[in-house]
């Protein structure tokens, strides 16, 4: 077992940084609804997020400042990526894809920040898009506003998302089985992508801390090696921010896509 | 050793299991989920990216004014230079056709000046030439006269006796002749 190399240094498990832990007990009818530290963390981010922009606007000079600055860059990056990809009446989505970008990014970056040591383990960081549960969710709030709006926007044409016009009539038995069982992976995937980014990258980097605890508390020849994993884990922290950018980047390209696929559906 | 940490570390993982797979976690997670990002996306949607929105904007169309104006004024000045140079070669051109008429003016007064001195000395030099003239025949006509009087008196102191004028002027010519 992983000992303490020097008193109040803990190497705690790699999974234990996951663990959801009531602050507030809260039940809502019989459903437990505590707020818990994922909640902690989600209301950190939003309210970091809206304080920032809120900040940011609140001068709306003509001549931007540094805040205002970064604020229209990653405004225009979103709105330029919606633009692109959907076209200009997906402008409507622009709010909905800017809000989940800067809520991802914002939690992937958050859940890097080092918790505070001798901290109670509730108030740890936590990265709140390293569960399923949360990716999922978003995920499928992105398939469900792309089949509502395929359906509005296109009526039955929507379903030609799977058998595309100009398809020979023998292919569709194989086609058309394909193409629903890669639209009902697209939820899964897009979930399932950026929660096994956060949930992997937060394992190496714990598993590297731990490492450098166990290699100093062995002494000798064994405390200079910890060096390796010391050096390592700088490396995968660096790595882990590109990551937590691009896993945002990533979920909201790929929600513009399926929101264009939705759009120009009858088109095909 | 690096084995006994591995291990250990992956043990730690195992008994620990996946905190993700805890489905009694969930309903909370996607309450506070729905309450934050709702939240979240109620305040951009309604009022920060309108905000930016407004700011790029204006922003935009500030810079398309200042260009349309800044086209407007050079054309202003384009326009200006051209009337400038307009009124420069008028002007430059005014001033060739008064110096022009002054020149001919001035030629045309010293012409009329020259062509008077000019008449003034020749009615000069033809009285001179006259006075010349008339010096000259009176000076030979003296000249003539002194040598019939000297012919005659040197005849008279010679010979007693005083000699015709037409003998004395015969003398002459043929002395002259000589």
């Amino acid at each position: 077992m992983i000992h303490a190399a020097t008193p109040g240094l803990q190497a705690a498990g790699p999974m234990e940084q996951f663990e959801i832990l009531p602050i507030v007990p809260l039940t809502l009818g019989n459903i437990d609804v505590s707020f818990t530290n994922s909640a902690l963390w989600m209301t950190i981010g939003v309210v970091a997020i809206a304080l920032f922009f809120f900040f940011a606007t609140n001068r709306r000079a003509l001549i931007p400042g540094r805040m205002q600055s970064v604020a229209e860059i990653l405004h225009e990056f979103v709105a330029n990526l919606v633009r692109d990809t959907i076209g200009h009446d997906g402008m409507k989505f622009f709010p909905y894809v800017f809000t989940l970008f800067i809520f991802i990014l914002t939690a992937n970056f958050f859940g890097l920040i080092p918790s505070i040591p001798g901290s109670p383990h509730n108030l740890h960081t936590f990265t709140t898009t390293s569960h399923i549960i949360v990716t999922f969710a978003l995920a499928m709030l992105t398939i469900t506003i792309v089949i509502i709006y395929g359906f509005a926007k296109n009526g039955l044409k929507f379903l030609k998302l799977f058998a595309p016009s100009g398809l020979p009539i023998w292919l569709m038995p194989i086609l058309v089985p394909i193409e629903i069982i890669s639209f009902l992976s697209r939820p899964v995937s897009l979930g399932v992508r950026l929660f096994a980014n956060m949930l992997a990258g937060h394992i190496i980097l714990k598993l590297f801390a731990g490492f450098v605890i166990a290699l100093l508390g062995a002494g000798g020849f064994a405390s200079i090696l910890a060096i390796a994993p010391f050096l390592g884990s700088i490396a995968i922290f660096l790595l882990e921010f590109l990551v937590a950018a691009l896993q945002a980047y990533v979920f909201a390209i790929l929600t513009c896509i399926y929101l264009s696929d939705a759009a120009h559906a009858a088109d095909h | 050793m690096l084995v006994s940490i591995l291990t250990a570390g992956a043990e730690a993982a195992e008994s620990a299991g996946l905190p993700q797979l805890d489905a009694s976690t969930w309903p909370s997670q996607l309450f506070w989920l729905a309450v934050t990002f709702g939240l979240l996306y109620w305040v951009m949607s309604s009022m920060i990216l309108p905000r930016i929105g407004a700011a790029i904007e204006e922003r935009r169309d500030r810079i398309a004014d200042d260009l349309d104006k800044a086209a407007e004024s050079r054309r202003l000045a384009e326009e200006a230079e051209t009337a400038f140079n307009r009124a420069l070669a008028d002007a430059r051109a005014k001033a060739q056709a008064v110096t022009g008429e002054a020149r001919e003016e001035v030629n045309a007064e010293i012409d009329a000046m020259r062509k008077d001195a000019e008449a003034a000395i020749s009615a000069k030099t033809a009285v001179a030439e006259q006075h010349i003239a008339s010096l000259k025949a009176s000076a030979e006509a003296k000249v003539r006269e002194a040598a019939q009087e000297t012919t005659r008196a040197v005849v008279e102191a010679l010979i007693h006796e005083t000699p015709t004028p037409a003998v004395v002027d015969a003398a002459i010519a043929k002395a002259v002749k000589a």
